[in-house]
């Protein structure tokens, strides 16, 4: 029985070639060891630059295995921290959890953080449209890129957007007198909002590396590695959020 | 210019060799640990050269110390870091690993978290004292005993580094097992230590990934004035200290959660090994090699689901201590199947004596002494008294501590030839592996004995208003001679070591144990075509006419 | 299993007999497993040299179903039962309160010292304060003057019990976490700060016991050890008798620090 891990994501992704679709490479007629009729055996498939491709994206699915791992621990810890009581005096059950009104702007980053989902995507989709890939392979100029970059922009400015968003939340909890040592609902909530704001930072530095590798990267397929890595972590970034906006504002 | 080549490697047997160095270090480090460990159990005013007498606070960081440098630096790192940069690229027929930089990148950070822990002895007051699981609210406030400032913080700062190291190294391997195999090496013929290193990297992953978290939970207690793990209402040396009701029982989950996965992680690889070596000394395949695989993963599966087998009386809730006990129960059955099958496998053909499977027998015999007493401390009745007495640390040094470094030792007797050609004196090695089995036994097994008489852990003496112990006195003597024959048949294994590599030994050959992997292919990319045990074969040797009984994975199934 | 310390515990019968079965079931697995191993190296030297080739593949079906399938299968019959059988002492243990009528005693772990509260005459412990905490001036446990129900209450840093009667253990720790061991009566359950866990058992044998810290607490760890004293219901009675009765006298008079 044959390894069948990558062959199958080949073929499902051959039926719909606009999705993650596969880099011009194997498209090639000559060269590079064999044109289409290769495309099935093993050997293209191991040496194809979709193995490039798909060994990063692993690595960034297993980084952000370990990253759910991360928030996990994080919403367990906070729903341990809520429930958890002492009992004082006279055998009164006594909570220090103070329940925290979400600052309203939350709100509106979440719709930006959406937003910004969207954005991205249209700009990894880009660099797999297969005739503009081909086109740039070839070196008859760069329309993927072209096209990608108002999109990545795009994104990275409602990626600074959110981040500013998310310093005014904190601010407006500041002017409530809530810091993050006041009680364990806000440091909870400067936690899991700070460690989140840190990974999006981390986020809008890798939009930046992939904005400068789309321009910079003389291989087509390091170009689609540095977007479409850089848009599967934001778009885990974002579905993180949606879980840990929906726990910050409905499960006090 | 070359220097710089040789340590900012890339390449992973470098990077294995530089691992090596490592838990060398660590483990030297950690042995000399234990002997005054033990030193001070047996004779505790006695002055040491160059440090005096261990005070009973010193004792404390000793054994943290010690625990801490063996069960992450040694038996994490040589099984779970060491052995895949290794073989791993090879074992899967493959061109590397998939990501070669995070992977140089991992031991430079596993390097920096040691040198941060061995700091540790030189900064004021000390290392810390609360053992390596630094259960807080001990090790959430400095006032709580000496090392506990800022011992404990760069105690803190090692473990957080080395999560980061475990989980960017196990992507790696992840990664590198699921997309770098190489030509034909599909799933049904990884090799078993590959499966392993597959289950130990997933665990590592999620379990790291929790202690990290835990990690910087404890220091945010510590410093930024969080209540995570700390409640209400706490009088520390008489002085009452204001904070939310945070509860130390968070910690315990959490870190057990990472604690429990992390013996797996030490010694799954130790069993892949076991599998592979008992084939090829009995020249027979693995029987049911889907079984193994099944059961592999399926131990990695369970795994995460017992941690709660640590904390049966520590204030949970009673009836989740008898579920515990039954996920306990559950991940002993297909652990107990892999020993029923080696032991199987041992009659199946004539088994070679020589120092790797005499290293594996004696992981054999390990694993099922402190196995065996698991299903005991598995029923939260009887844990009720045996908790946290010698019997636990009886069990643990057997089954994790002593199975995991038989591993590891058959493993390096094993692969030495790829890394220096030559195989390792055999004659020094059979005497290294007799004198550590009687010495360990010797050790660890009277153990049992103290902790059924109600021994607990971490006493520094057994004095104080205590009568009863008095008896232990002769065991306690045993231990602590047969602890320093011990250490010292680890001299004869490091004069091996260096010496068959210096030594005008004949060269090993290309496969000197005539395996099947294709770790030992004379080939740089194999292409396999074959199941990874083909032992018991007839087969067509290197040289015209001979006859080989074993098919290497990298042969054509009809030669010629 | 004379190495087990003398058991003075209702249920430490149980326990011990439990323990013991385990323990010989295991020791001779034990044995059994080490021989093989052993016999493995004996058949190589028996067997010099012997032919490579594979042998006999035909019962290799039923060979198989009798290496394997059948141990794992009494092993797994094994693990169940040790798991059934000690679920019945754990329930009665841990799962049930204490049957009938129980005294009622606290234990709070101090870094490194036990203390054992009695709640007095009035049967209700007094309450606690943090801030009051204090044990140069006789109040370790910080015990509220202004609580009524506490001006009774016995501390003592010795464990009095009567003999045959079920206790109820209420278990706190002011610092650290601590390890409540008492093994005569096969009982070990940490304080752990914040919470009160419980615990029950009846002592039945007279005689002095050892209460020792099993969790690591410090650097006094090791000397962190009490005596339990079981004693018959008469001599208990007249021993907490002269307890209250210094307390009470002691509550009367201004001077605080009597009340050990």
């Amino acid at each position: 029985m044959p390894a069948t891990f990558t062959r199958h994501t080949v073929e499902t992704e051959r039926k719909d070639p606009g999705f993650g679709g596969k880099p011009p490479v194997d498209r090639r007629p000559t060269g590079g060891g064999g044109g289409d009729e290769n495309w099935d055996s093993r050997h293209s498939r191991r040496h194809g630059p979709r193995e490039q491709l798909m060994r990063y994206r692993m690595a960034v699915f297993s980084i952000l295995a370990a990253d759910l791992v991360f928030f996990a621990v994080l919403v367990s810890a906070f729903f341990v921290r809520q429930s958890s009581v002492h009992i004082a005096a006279n055998d009164n059950v006594i909570s220090d959890w103070h329940p925290l009104n979400a600052p309203p702007i939350l709100w509106i980053n979440t719709a930006i953080l959406l937003l910004s989902a969207v954005t991205i995507e249209v700009a990894r989709r880009q660099l797999f449209h297969e005739i503009d890939i081909m086109e740039e392979w070839l070196g008859l100029g760069r329309p993927a890129v072209r096209r990608a970059a108002p999109w990545l922009i795009a994104t990275i400015v409602l990626g600074c957007l959110f981040l500013a968003g998310q310093w005014m939340a904190w601010q407006q909890l500041a002017q409530q007198g809530l810091f993050f040592s006041s009680n364990p609902n806000s440091y909870f909530f400067y936690l899991v909002t700070g460690t989140h704001g840190v990974h999006l930072l981390l986020g809008i530095g890798a939009l930046v590396f992939a904005l400068v590798a789309m321009f910079r990267f003389r291989r087509v397929e390091l170009r689609q590695i540095a977007v479409d890595c850089t848009a599967w972590y934001w778009h885990a970034m974002g579905l993180f959020w949606l879980f840990l906006f929906v726990l910050i504002v409905f499960f006090q | 210019m070359s220097l710089r080549r040789h340590i900012f490697t890339t390449e992973p047997k470098a990077l294995a060799r530089l691992y090596l160095y490592l838990s060398l270090l660590a483990v030297v480090t950690g042995t000399l640990l234990s002997l005054l460990i033990r030193i001070h159990r047996t004779w505790p005013t006695v002055a040491m050269p160059l440090y005096g007498v261990i005070r009973p606070e010193d004792y404390l960081a000793l054994v943290t110390m010690h625990g801490t440098l063996m069960i992450f630096f040694v038996l994490t790192v040589v099984p779970q870091s060491a052995f895949p940069n290794l073989v791993l690229p090879a074992q899967i027929g493959g061109r590397g690993m998939a990501l070669p930089r995070l992977n140089a990148a991992a031991f430079w950070i596993t390097l920096a978290s040691l040198l941060v822990l061995l700091g540790a002895f030189f900064v004021p007051e000390g290392a810390p004292i609360s053992g390596w699981t630094s259960y807080p609210p001990l090790s959430a406030l400095a006032s709580a005993g000496p090392g506990q400032a800022t011992g404990m913080d760069l105690w803190l700062a090692s473990i957080t580094l080395f999560c980061l190291a475990a989980v960017l190294s196990s992507v790696n391997f992840l990664v590198t097992i699921l997309a770098r195999r190489g030509e034909g090496m599909t799933f049904g013929r990884l090799p078993l230590t590959v499966w392993s290193w597959l289950a130990s990297s997933g665990l590592t992953v999620i379990a790291f990934t929790a202690l990290f978290v835990a990690a910087a939970m404890l220091f945010s207690d510590r410093h930024l004035g969080t209540s995570f793990f700390l409640p209400a209402g706490l009088v520390v040396n008489g002085i009452p200290r204001a904070g939310g009701s945070g509860s130390p029982m968070l910690w315990l989950h959490l870190f057990w959660f990472f604690g429990h996965p992390e013996v797996y992680i030490t010694i799954l690889p130790g069993m892949g090994l076991a599998s592979s070596l008992l084939a090829n000394f009995t020249r027979r395949p693995v029987p049911a090699y889907r079984f193994m695989v099944a059961a592999t993963l399926l131990i990695g599966v369970l795994g995460l689901g017992v941690w709660g087998h640590h904390i049966f009386v520590t204030g949970m809730n009673p009836y989740a201590g008898t579920a515990f006990g039954l996920t306990t129960m559950a991940i002993a059955i297909p652990s107990s199947a892999e020993v029923l099958t080696w032991l199987a496998m041992l009659f199946r053909g004539r088994l070679r004596i020589n120092t790797p499977s005499l290293f594996i027998l004696g992981f054999l015999s390990f694993f099922i002494a402190g196995g065996l007493t698991g299903p005991i401390l598995a029923q939260p009745a009887l844990d009720a008294y045996l908790h946290n007495t010698f019997f636990v640390v009886a069990h643990f040094h057997l089954v994790m501590a002593m199975a995991g470094v038989f591993s590891i030792f058959a493993g390096i007797y094993y692969w030495y030839p790829l890394l220096t050609g030559r195989r390792m004196n055999e004659a020094l090695g059979q005497i290294h592996f007799w004198i550590s089995l009687i010495a360990a036994y010797g050790t660890f097994f009277p153990m049992h004995l103290a902790g059924l008489a109600g021994e607990p852990r971490h006493y520094a003496q057994l004095a104080g208003p205590v009568e009863s112990f008095a008896r232990l006195l002769p065991v306690e003597r045993g231990i602590t001679w047969s602890a320093f024959l011990l250490a010292a048949a680890q001299l004869v294994f490091l004069f091996n070591v260096f010496w068959s590599a210096r030594a005008r030994v004949a060269p090993a050959g290309a496969n000197p144990w005539r395996a099947t992997t294709p770790e030992w292919s004379p080939a740089e990319h194999p292409i396999i075509s074959g199941g990874p045990y083909d032992y018991g074969t007839d087969y067509p040797g290197t040289s015209s006419g001979s006859r080989e009984d074993f098919r290497p994975q990298w042969k054509p199934e009809k030669p010629f | 299993m004379n190495w087990l310390p003398p058991n003075g515990a209702l249920r430490g019968v149980a326990l011990d007999h439990l323990l013991g079965w385990n323990l010989s079931i295991i020791f001779w697995l034990f044995v059994g497993a080490q021989v093989l191993l052993v016999a493995a190296l004996v058949r190589t030297w028996l067997i010099r040299s012997g032919s490579s080739a594979r042998t006999a593949p035909a019962h290799a079906g039923r060979t198989y179903f009798l290496a394997h399938v059948l141990p794992l299968l009494a092993i797994a019959a094994l693990y169940v039962w040790m798991l059934v059988s000690s679920h019945r002492l754990w329930a009665a243990r841990r799962e049930q309160p204490a049957c009938g009528p129980a005294m009622q005693v606290e234990v709070t772990g101090v870094q490194f010292q036990w203390y054992f509260r009695y709640p007095g005459r009035d049967g209700i412990f007094g309450t606690t304060k943090p801030a009051l905490v204090s044990a140069p001036t006789g109040n370790p446990l910080g015990l509220d003057p202004a609580d009524p129900h506490a001006a009774d209450d016995v501390v003592s840093s010795m464990l009095v019990l009567p003999a045959g009667q079920p206790v109820d253990i209420t278990l706190r720790s002011q610092d650290v976490i601590h390890g409540f061991f008492v093994p005569g009566m096969r009982l070990k359950q940490d304080a752990v700060p914040g919470m009160t866990s419980h615990l029950h058992f009846t002592p039945t044998v007279p005689g002095d016991y050892v209460i020792l810290c099993s969790q690591v607490c410090g650097l006094g760890h090791y000397r962190m050890q009490a005596r339990l004293r079981v004693v018959s219901p008469e001599q208990f009675d007249s021993w907490l008798n002269a307890r209250e009765n210094a307390v009470l006298s002691a509550a009367a008079a201004p001077a605080p620090g009597a009340e050990r």
